[in-house]
Formats: C-alpha cells, sequence, structure tokens
C-alpha cells in the first residue's frame, strides 16, 4: 500500500459535506464584485435580486414547490424553531405537539423545552421506536387529538439514516386538519422528495448537507399556511424573515440544489453500491458487529454498525489515523456521559451502544476508499476487543 | 474533538501493559458496560513486597486507555503502601493533563489501583458501602464527598467530570449540590431533598401571588399612590394591572420587572413573568 500520508477519506457527510466546487464557483462573484443589497433601488444591488430569484426557483424545482414557499433561514434548526414556534403562534388553543424519540436536537431539544420558553404548559407526544428504528404508524394516528397543534417527525434520522413514512403520516395529518413539519435536513438530496404528492405544511433543510456552505438554510411553508415569523425586521422574504440576505450563499445554495437534481440518481445506485459494499465487508469480517437501523428504509449514504465489547471514541481515533473521517453515537464523542438518544431509543444494548460507528458517503467517495476502510477497520477492532476486559470473558 | 496531550496519545496508542496476570496478587474490576468504561487490573508482587507486575484491560476511550496504561506504569516498583498513595490528579499529571470532561478515566484507574490493593488484603473497600446517589452510574456519597475534598470540586458539573455522578438522567443534581454545600460548608442543610424543580397548579399560584400582594407588594405601591391588581395566571404568565399612581407612571414597567416580578419569584416561582394587562 502506498503511504497514506495526508490523505482524508471522508465518511461524515451527515455531519457536513464538501462545498462542491462548481458551488463555489457560483458565489464568488457575489462577494467582491456584485456585492449589492437586493433590497437596493439602484441597478448594481437590484442585479443581485435577480440571481436570488434564479437560485430561490432552483431550491423549489428540486422539492417540486414554488418559489414564493422557499423562505431562506440560516440554518436547519432556524427553520425547525420558525416552523415549531409559528404553528404554536398561529394556534394560540392548541398546546399538543407529537414528534418522536429520536429527532435531531433542534427539534427534541426544542420541544422539550417549549413550557419554559413561552410560559405555556405544553403536552408533547414523543413517539417510540421499534429496534430497527421505524415508526408504528397506528400508534402515531391514535397520538393525535384535536388539542394538536402540529407534527414535526424527520424524514430521515442523521444516525442511522432510517426513512419514515412522511408521505402516509402528512396524509393522515392533513386528514385531521393537523399541521405538519418534517425535518428533511438529512433527506433532501439523498432521496427524491415531490412536495406535490406529500403534503407536509413544513419543511426545513441546510445547506450544507448537500454540498452548499454552512450558514444558509431553507424553511419550505406550504402556501396559505398560516405562519408567524421568527426573526422579525425588515421586508425580506415577503416579511416573513427579516435580515438582509445571505446573498452568496443563496446562490451557493440554489447552484446545490441544481446539482443534487442531476445527483440524485447517483446517490441510489453508485452512493449505495458504495455504502453497501463497505457495510457488507465490515459486518462479514468482524464478529459481533451489528448493523444499527432498517436494512431496507433508510438513506443510501448512511451505515452505522456497533462493534460490540468496545467503545467508540477509540476507534474514531485509530480511524484517524489513517485520515479516516466518522463519527460515533458513543457517550464520550458526544460530550455528555451517556450514548446516542437514537440508539437508546432503538434499546440497542449497551455492550452495543457505546461501540457505534456511523459511515456517512457522498457522490465523491471512491471505491478504492471503500477498500482502503475494509482493510483498516478489522485489525483496529481487533486489537481494541485483545484491550477489553469483556471481550474474552464474555 | 478533544485536545489529548502528546503522552495521552501515546498511551493510547502504544499501551503498555495490556493483559491480565496469570494467578495476580490482587485483583481490581471496576465500572461496566452500562457505564461506557471498565477497567480490570491485575498486579503481582516480587519477592521484595514491591509491585513486579502490573496489567490492564480496559473498555473505554482514548483517556481511559491512557490513564490504564500510565497508572501500570506508575505502580512498578511501589510497596503497596506506596502505591496506595497515588491518586487520580497523580495519573492525570503523569499523563501532562486530561481535558476537564475526562478527569473521570483517572478517577477510575485510581478505583481500579484501590480495588486491586483491598482484593490483595482481603478487605472490603467503604466507598462501595455508601448511600447511591447517581443510580445512572452508581455512584455513592462516599466517593462524591471524596472526589470534592480531593479536588477542591465547587460544581455539579465538576462532580459529573470527576465522578460522572449526574451525567445521566440528572434527577441527582439536586443532592449533589446539596453533597458540594455539606462539604464545602457553605451551607448547613443537612437534609437533602429528593424532589425535582417545584411545580404548583394554577390556583396554588394565584394564592400565594395574592398572599404576596398582600404581604409586601400592595403596601410598597400605595406608599407611592399606587396599587395593584391580579388580572390572570397563564401557565407562568402573570397578568396584573396597575392602579392609581402607578398607572399613569412612565417608570411602571420598571417597577413591573424589577420589583414586583422579583418579589413573585423570590416568594412564588422562580419562572414567573409579570405582564401588563392590555386590558
Amino acid at each position: 500500500m502506498m503511504s497514506q500520508q495526508g490523505r482524508v477519506i471522508y465518511m461524515d457527510n451527515n455531519a457536513t459535506t464538501k462545498v462542491a466546487p462548481e458551488v463555489v464557483e457560483s458565489m464568488m462573484p457575489f462577494f467582491s464584485e456584485l456585492y449589492g443589497n437586493p433590497s437596493s433601488m439602484h441597478t448594481f444591488g437590484g442585479q443581485v435580486g435577480k440571481n436570488v430569484v434564479e437560485a430561490r426557483e432552483k431550491v423549489a424545482h428540486l422539492l417540486n414547490a414554488t418559489p414564493d414557499e422557499i423562505i431562506y433561514t440560516s440554518c436547519g434548526t432556524e427553520s425547525d424553531s420558525t416552523a415549531i414556534l409559528s404553528a404554536l403562534q398561529a394556534q394560540s388553543g392548541k398546546r399538543h405537539i407529537v414528534t418522536t424519540r429520536v429527532e435531531h436536537p433542534a427539534v427534541k431539544n426544542l420541544c422539550e423545552s417549549l413550557d419554559s420558553l413561552t410560559g405555556h404548559k405544553h403536552r408533547l407526544t414523543q413517539l417510540p421506536v421499534a429496534s430497527d428504528g421505524t415508526l408504528d404508524l397506528q400508534q402515531y394516528e391514535d397520538s393525535l387529538s384535536d388539542d394538536t397543534a402540529i407534527v414535526s417527525v424527520m424524514w430521515a434520522n442523521n444516525e442511522t439514516g432510517v426513512i419514515f413514512p412522511i408521505e402516509k403520516m402528512a396524509q393522515i395529518a392533513k386528514s385531521r386538519g393537523i399541521l405538519f413539519h418534517t425535518d428533511a435536513v438529512q433527506a433532501v438530496g439523498k432521496i427524491p422528495i415531490d412536495l406535490q404528492t406529500v403534503p407536509v405544511d413544513f419543511l426545513s433543510l441546510s445547506g450544507h448537507k448537500l454540498h452548499a456552505p454552512k450558514g444558509i438554510g431553507v424553511l419550505y411553508v406550504r402556501k396559505r399556511t398560516p405562519f408567524v415569523p421568527f426573526m422579525i425586521g425588515g421586508h425580506q422574504e415577503h416579511g416573513r424573515r427579516g435580515g438582509t440576505e445571505n446573498v452568496a450563499g443563496v446562490i451557493g445554495l440554489g447552484k446545490a440544489c441544481e446539482l443534487a437534481g442531476q445527483h440524485i440518481h447517483t446517490e441510489n445506485t453508485k452512493v449505495r453500491v458504495l455504502r453497501d459494499k463497505l457495510e457488507e465487508g465490515l459486518l462479514a469480517s468482524i464478529p459481533n458487529a451489528l448493523l444499527n437501523g432498517h436494512k431496507a428504509d433508510r438513506l443510501p449514504n448512511t451505515s452505522n454498525i456497533s462493534f460490540e465489547y468496545i467503545e467508540g471514541e477509540s476507534i474514531l481515533l485509530h480511524l484517524d489515523r489513517y485520515g479516516i473521517c466518522a463519527s460515533s453515537g458513543s457517550a464520550c464523542t458526544s460530550g455528555s456521559l451517556e450514548p446516542s438518544h437514537v440508539l437508546r431509543a432503538m434499546g440497542v444494548p449497551f455492550t452495543a451502544a457505546h461501540g457505534s460507528i456511523r459511515f456517512s458517503l457522498s457522490v465523491y467517495n471512491a471505491e478504492d476508499e471503500v477498500d482502503f476502510i475494509l482493510e483498516k477497520v478489522p485489525p483496529i477492532i481487533a486489537n481494541l476487543r485483545e484491550m477489553s476486559p469483556f471481550w474474552k470473558s464474555r | 474533538m478533544w485536545e489529548y496531550t502528546d503522552e495521552v496519545k501515546d498511551h493510547f496508542l502504544n499501551p503498555r501493559n495490556v493483559g491480565e496476570i496469570e494467578n495476580p496478587d490482587g485483583i481490581g474490576d471496576v465500572g461496566s458496560l452500562a457505564c461506557g468504561d471498565a477497567l480490570k487490573l491485575t498486579f503481582k508482587l516480587g519477592d521484595d513486597k514491591k509491585i513486579a507486575d502490573a496489567k490492564f484491560k480496559t473498555f473505554g476511550c482514548a483517556s481511559a486507555i491512557a490513564s490504564s496504561s500510565a497508572l501500570t506504569e506508575m505502580i512498578k516498583g511501589l510497596t503497596l503502601d506506596e502505591a496506595e498513595k497515588v491518586t487520580n490528579e497523580d495519573i492525570a499529571l503523569y499523563l501532562g493533563g486530561l481535558p476537564k470532561e475526562k478527569m473521570h478515566c483517572s478517577v477510575m484507574g485510581r478505583e481500579a489501583l484501590e480495588a486491586a490493593i483491598a482484593n490483595y488484603r482481603g478487605i472490603v473497600l467503604p466507598m462501595a458501602e455508601g448511600e447511591v446517589i447517581c443510580e445512572c452510574f452508581g455512584v455513592t456519597d462516599l466517593e462524591i464527598k471524596r472526589a470534592i475534598e480531593e479536588s477542591h470540586l465547587h460544581s455539579v458539573e465538576e462532580v459529573t467530570n470527576f465522578t460522572k455522578a449526574g451525567g445521566g438522567c440528572g434527577k441527582c443534581e439536586d443532592r449533589i449540590q446539596a453533597i458540594i454545600d455539606e462539604v464545602n460548608h457553605t451551607a448547613k442543610a443537612k437534609v437533602i431533598p429528593m424532589s425535582g424543580p417545584k411545580r404548583m397548579t394554577t390556583i396554588q399560584k394565584i394564592k400565594l401571588i395574592e398572599q404576596a400582594f398582600e404581604r409586601e407588594i400592595r403596601p410598597t405601591l400605595k406608599k407611592d399612590g399606587g396599587d395593584i391588581e391580579l388580572v390572570d395566571v397563564d401557565g407562568d404568565f402573570v397578568i396584573v394591572s396597575l392602579r392609581g399612581a402607578c398607572s399613569s407612571c412612565t417608570k411602571s414597567q420598571t417597577t413591573l420587572k424589577e420589583y414586583v416580578e422579583k418579589k413573585l419569584r423570590e416568594q412564588v416561582l422562580d419562572s414567573l413573568i409579570v405582564e401588563e394587562s392590555n386590558a
């Protein structure tokens, strides 16, 4: 094997992604040349506005939505907060929220803080998941009530990649007249999304998860959905989100959405093949390795594997020596002392929860990178297990 | 990403003394899979009654493995009386320091050493006999007290960093605070409350707010020719109406927030928010 010094194998795309070179190129003029404010009356600023309009059309196109349903925000978290707080304010009599136990902290922690944030008591239903990370639709339906202000369920889970049946869930909510929000941060760009057939009222997406830069996000708000702004200020975004546009970010996101539309097939063919090769290779060559999450209902790029009896941070630091970037749901990596809330909600035993590793690929990964990981990981696992007091005495 | 010293990285990547001594003189087994780290320490004494060999097996993060490796190197050549004096601070120091959130790894090393020495001597460690305060990680009051005393800890967060206590569900945080207060003599409270944050019904709130109004707030406002009425209580929002001189006073908002709200938070519930009625 050649020297691997300086080589980076990036398989942590659910954390963030590389900004696509085409995206960088599209953004460059908007820093020092076309730096005008799109709201200005002069031609110099006004011409920027045209580009912002074009970018909005590209974002809308990827979701099969209309441009005026797209509100730019600063990130996925802002989009999530805006949607949930808007639904509660627009229907001030309703105080029940339905969500899941495996949501991203942007939704989970917000929902758990609503009482102290708003000064009002709320009832929160956090739907449990099965051991493969899937939801029970009957239980979901039973949880809805006349007091339900909003349902907020992620389209795909960031840790396991498990995809929830958002189309069905949104239809059920719609038939009951209940607003539906989905955090689609991990789904957009990885699986096709058609908002003409999926009746969600709100959808959050984040630029940096689909090869646009950090600091730009979108909240989709379906036409005629009651809406109360989160950030109040100027007339930008038709008064629905004040603040001067992050013009370069907006342009970059537009380009990234255009590329995502072109790459969606590759995600579900090439990326899926690479992910499957990696996953099957690791599961076959390493004993006591378990897949976390439903095998089929899953994003094509994500693989979350638990290596029993060892701890995730140790694995990651060994991988890091080879330039391999992945992440873990172990306690030690999160800065807290408990393993991932997602794995615990799935009932993954402690023998495995602490030793979970998530590989998340992108269209930029190549087969030789998968081969390299398949060569390096088994000895790392064996070595750490040699050191573990639980390995031989099991 | 943790900031590990070169010594931690070295002991993690090239751990010394991995394994288990056959027929050891002492075995120390601490931690568990559920807790996320565990250490099994074994040692053998030489004819001179000094530790001739020490080995470890560790399940845990990089700093847990490095702390275990360092520990085995540190105790070789020591008598048990000498080894007994090794503290978690010594282990951290040997490694050039540990991130504060990882200090519990060095504590685990020390506990394993104590357990192994106790095992050799055939005695039961007093630490395990304390009352369990943190149920998530099985930490006793005696262990918490010792960490506070030896490492001069002053906050629940620090106790969590050193012992893991309070790092799970967080329900024991009040009890940990009470132990900190007790050890540091900042409070005389010997009773450790079990309850979480206060919860009240709206009726209870209204009753207590009215009492606070009567007892203190109204008399104070009346001195300046003003008065106050309670309009409504909705969750933590207390809606009031200012009367008399207060109603036209330009400082009425300051009065509401700086005086009325502050008093109600002290006397009724610290999450209350006072607002003036629009009507």
